[in-house]
């Protein structure tokens, strides 16, 4: 699983929805692999606006990956600055989720991934 | 033609034989291409997109969203639900690009609210009217899935879904759920009446880049009808006059239903009275 994906995933219990601490979900144990993806700057630049960039500073300090900066380039800055282009491509594109869970920092549900797939099915009596 | 949908649930209809059956038939193949091919025609994205897949399978329609070319606006970005482990293991073993989840969608989209550009889904949404438990109705699931669709779209976006459904109510009940979740719907049948027919669910979040209603989205597409059975003008309550029998019926039934005592309605009921010396 990409770690763009994760950056819009919330926690699937009905109970989290109007919580804001089900989003984003905490990676433990997470095993990371690298793909070798062809960078596309049009399509970063046009989900840059909807990444939550807090939430993507959480994510990869908690992946051991070196801080961001506070503020999110522009669209702007981000096409012109071809090096931030490449990190933010090898990060949100290329470092995959292999093997771990996400946990929710509301209710504590931990979601398995394995193979890179995440199980998000509940169990009834979460639904 | 049997139902896989009438006999099993989907994951396990689609078991590991059925699953690799379905991916490498050719026939299949093809019809799913086309199908989403016809969707994304629909969906009209002009850039790379970030797009929800669901009811993904083995990657078949993903594939398609990866391979666009640049100069028609791709390749896409995309991320697929299913809730087959069999077909997610083939999509796997076939190496697509897409993230993949092993969900429900009965349960709603667990993405916060404006993730995605656009959704297709192709064959699955079908799956929905059918509840193998007491805990879970059909009108639930898709009301949850709808919401969560709905949600998880960006203002502007669009969701295409094609499905086969099993009668007219399932039809009606699938696109009354996504009214009801606030979608602008549209009904899209290519090859109606044959037996290839194949229906497309159209769904616009907002204004979505098109004029006026939902048939914008077809506007200079050849070969596509028009056809709209939205009421128009005034309907049911405005055409009963007020002191006519029909009302003064009317009002007599709301009456009884409240449980008020209501003399008997005969052929004098709201008769003028003759005029008296």
């Amino acid at each position: 699983m990409k770690v763009l994906t994760l950056n819009f995933l919330t926690c699937a219990v009905k109970a989290c929805k109007s919580s804001s601490d089900s989003f984003p979900l905490h990676p433990k144990e997470a095993e990371l692999a690298k793909d070798d993806v062809e960078i596309n700057p049009q399509l970063l630049v046009n989900v840059l606006p909807r990444i939550d960039w807090a939430a993507l500073r959480t994510t990869s300090t908690e992946l051991g990956f070196p801080a961001l900066p506070e503020q999110p380039p522009t669209a702007e800055e981000l096409e012109a600055d071809e090096k931030m282009l490449q990190e933010l491509h090898s990060l949100l594109m290329e470092t995959q989720i292999m093997e771990g869970k996400l946990v929710c920092g509301h209710c504590g549900h931990e979601y398995a991934i394995r193979e890179g797939i995440a199980n998000f099915l509940l169990p009834s009596h979460l639904v | 033609m049997s139902r896989p949908e009438d006999s099993l649930l989907a994951d396990v209809h689609y078991d590991d034989t059925e699953a690799r059956k379905y991916t490498t038939s050719s026939r299949i193949q093809t019809i799913q291409a086309s199908m989403t091919r016809r969707a994304l025609e629909l969906l009209a994205l002009r850039s790379p997109s970030f797009i929800l897949d669901i009811g993904c399978g083995s990657g078949l329609s993903g594939e398609i969203l990866s391979d666009i070319p640049a100069s028609e606006g791709g390749p896409h970005l995309w991320v697929g639900m299913d809730i087959s482990p069999s077909m997610l293991d083939v999509a796997l073993q076939r190496d697509v690009e897409g993230d993949l989840f092993l969900a429900d969608i009965g349960q709603g989209v667990p993405f916060r609210a404006g993730s995605f550009d656009a959704a297709i889904s192709i064959s699955a949404i079908q799956w929905l009217c059918n509840a193998e438990s007491s805990e879970t109705s059909p009108a639930g699931r898709l009301a949850r899935f709808f919401n969560g669709l709905y949600a998880s779209l960006k203002r502007g976006g669009r969701a295409v879904c094609q499905f086969y459904p099993k009668n007219d109510e399932q039809k009606k009940m699938i696109t009354s759920a996504a009214v009801k979740a606030g979608f602008g719907a549209g009904l899209l049948e290519d090859d109606p009446e044959t037996k290839n027919a194949k229906i497309y669910l159209v769904l616009t979040v907002g204004d979505a880049g098109v004029k006026g209603d939902i048939t914008g989205v077809v506007e200079g597409m050849d070969g596509v009808d028009v056809l709209d059975s939205r009421r128009k003008g005034k309907t049911g309550r405005g055409e009963i006059k007020k002191g006519s029998k029909a009302w003064i019926l009317k009002k007599k039934d709301q009456m009884e239903k409240k449980g008020k005592v209501v003399k008997a309605s005969s052929k004098y009921t709201g008769r003028k009275r003759r005029i008296q010396f």
